[in-house]
């Protein structure tokens, strides 16, 4: 099936509603494995069971930037090639990665109180991972203040790809400024510096989360797509002529 | 499975994860079932596509 194919809301939904329960039965299963092999890690030597975080804050903070990705696509879908449902995916995923945000920077928070001694810290990886946090706050505000989804679908198209500069200035900020943030360690030049104990479960479970993310978003398009049928049936309502008596 | 000194940061971490990704099925569900549920009140009451077929139907 092509990308001109799926440009069909139905055929869309009749595939959303086939593949949905099999995508979530398939993230269930990847779960509960990553969750097993998490438990089952080894403490670090330094860190001890803390490390225990990582396995949920490392997919989280990755799929906060890869959520933003995907709505930069869909902005490009939405101003250049003018796909119906590049909107509806774009306004879809904007909730879902607010809350994967959310949680990075709230576990981050749990993993810096014991290592580093705080909460939180003004250092350039916290401080842009906010940022991208306000930055989906907003647009979710502008959805839901321009009533006009087309209208709203341009301005937000235009906000997301401004907003796209801050992903590379979140995953670059610990090579350009010094950080109380660990650099990179699993993707990096020269290889993963992971032991792999600990990188078969964050591996696993960064594909749970991704299908997670694939699982949320194919649900939530539907619902937006179904959304707007109702506006335009209660459009067609309301401009339907009344009998005077 | 011992979580040493630091175990409510690690229970707590792992508990938040599993309420806002529990808050975000529930909500997705919810929101399903009720639009659903408005366009079958539309449908019923008259109100139709211009191709004649139904909201959600898939074919």
């Amino acid at each position: 099936m092509t990308l001109t194919e799926l440009a069909n809301p139905t055929r869309f939904l009749s595939l959303a509603t086939r593949i949905l329960p099999w995508l979530a039965m398939l993230t269930v299963v990847l779960l509960a494995i990553g969750l097993y092999q998490s438990a089952m890690a080894p403490d670090d030597y330094q860190q001890g069971a803390t490390v225990k975080i990582m396995f949920i804050h490392v997919p989280n903070a990755w799929l906060s930037m890869f959520v933003w990705g995907v709505m930069s696509v869909a902005s490009l879908g939405t101003l250049v090639w003018r796909h119906p449902l590049a909107d509806v995916a774009a306004k879809s995923a904007a909730p879902i990665g607010a809350a994967f945000t959310f949680l990075a920077l709230v576990t981050g928070s749990l993993w810096g109180r014991p290592m580093w001694g705080t909460y939180w810290e003004w250092d350039a990886r916290l401080t842009s991972v906010l940022i991208l946090f306000l930055m989906y706050l907003g647009l979710i505000a502008l959805w839901r203040a321009v009533e006009d989804p087309s209208r709203a679908a341009r301005a937000a198209a235009v906000l997301t790809l401004v907003g796209a500069i801050n992903i590379p200035i979140i995953k670059f900020s610990v090579d350009w400024w010094n950080t109380l943030h660990q650099p990179a360690s699993v993707m990096k030049m020269g290889g993963s510096s992971l032991d792999k104990s600990f990188l078969v479960p964050l591996l696993v479970m960064a594909v749970a989360f991704s299908l997670l993310f694939i699982t949320l978003h194919l649900a939530a398009m539907r619902n937006e797509i179904l959304r707007r049928r109702l506006r335009a049936l209660q459009m067609l309502q309301a401009s339907k002529p009344v009998a005077l008596p | 499975m011992a979580l040493g000194p630091y175990a409510s940061f690690i229970v707590t971490s792992y508990a938040l994860v599993a309420v806002v990704v529990l808050i975000l099925i529930v909500w997705i569900t919810i929101d399903h079932r009720r639009v659903r549920a408005r366009l079958h009140e539309l449908e019923s009451s008259g109100v139709a596509r211009r191709s004649g077929r139904g909201a959600t139907d898939l074919t």
